[in-house]
């Protein structure tokens, strides 16, 4: 199946970016197609390489970055939504782009299920 | 980057699905709502069968009059009128929720259509894409 992905959160302050990350990489793994993942609202601070968490807890915005070039991922950052929060091209991790939110309208047209993180 | 205010373009692909929309928060003190309805306007741009509904303290992101100078932020629900120039005509309010915070249709900026959780429900099953904060 097709499923798109889209994480409404930030890392840290909130589990959607955690159980997304799992959701995108068991989904995977049962052979399931990812055609992008979308990060809208806080989301677009999953892309932030300048996020440092303490040495013993999960990196997500590295485990995203990973999980994307391992698997081709097309990791999709909203220009509007990273703008207001000063997310720029600078600072995005590997495997990240920024792009409109017509990109995301895309992804549920075009997957069998839009899969939504957050409250 | 993009440019922020770049038109989206239209969606080339011709398929059309029913999106959805879910306004379940109050309209400030979070940003879901402003953003939400930036969803709305490109799925809209982008020719999809968009139906929006608001309930819970989500009926008060279209109340008449708001001001929020007092807050500081800005008031962005008077956005919800362009709704009509982007072909977006299916907006429902869930009955209970107005009644219980003491509003009828004619304390709302846009014509709705009032109806009950029951018919929402059906509402929300005929939907390909569900989305909102």
């Amino acid at each position: 199946m097709k499923l798109g992905i889209l994480v409404n959160e930030g890392p840290f302050t909130h589990q959607a970016s955690d159980t997304a990350y799992r959701f995108t990489e068991a989904a995977l793994a049962k052979g399931h197609e990812i055609p992008r993942v979308f990060f809208y609202h806080d989301g677009v601070n999953n892309a932030n390489k300048l996020s440092e968490p303490q040495s013993d807890d999960r990196n997500l915005v590295k485990l995203w970055s990973e999980l994307g070039e391992k698997h081709g991922l097309d990791l999709v950052v909203c220009v509007a939504a990273a703008l207001r929060r000063g997310m720029t091209d600078e600072l995005l991790a590997a495997g990240f782009r920024i792009s409109g939110l017509g990109q995301l309208i895309e992804t549920g047209i075009e997957a069998d299920r839009l899969v939504v993180f957050g409250d | 980057m993009p440019d922020e205010n770049e038109f989206e373009g239209e969606y080339q692909g011709g398929t059309v699905k029913r999106f959805l929309y879910v306004n379940r928060r109050a309209p400030h003190g979070t940003i879901y709502p402003h953003e939400t309805l930036e969803m709305v306007l490109i799925a809209a741009a982008f020719d999809q069968d968009v139906t929006v509904v608001f309930l819970d303290d989500g009926v008060y992101q279209i109340k008449k009059d708001q001001d929020t100078k007092g807050i500081g932020i800005k008031n962005f629900t008077p956005a919800f009128r362009a709704l009509d120039d982007y072909d977006v005509e299916k907006l429902y309010v869930e009955k209970e929720s107005l009644e219980a915070r003491g509003l009828t249709a004619e304390d709302l900026l846009v014509p709705v259509e009032v109806v009950s959780t029951e018919e929402l429900r059906e509402i929300m099953a005929e939907q390909d894409v569900v989305l909102g904060g």
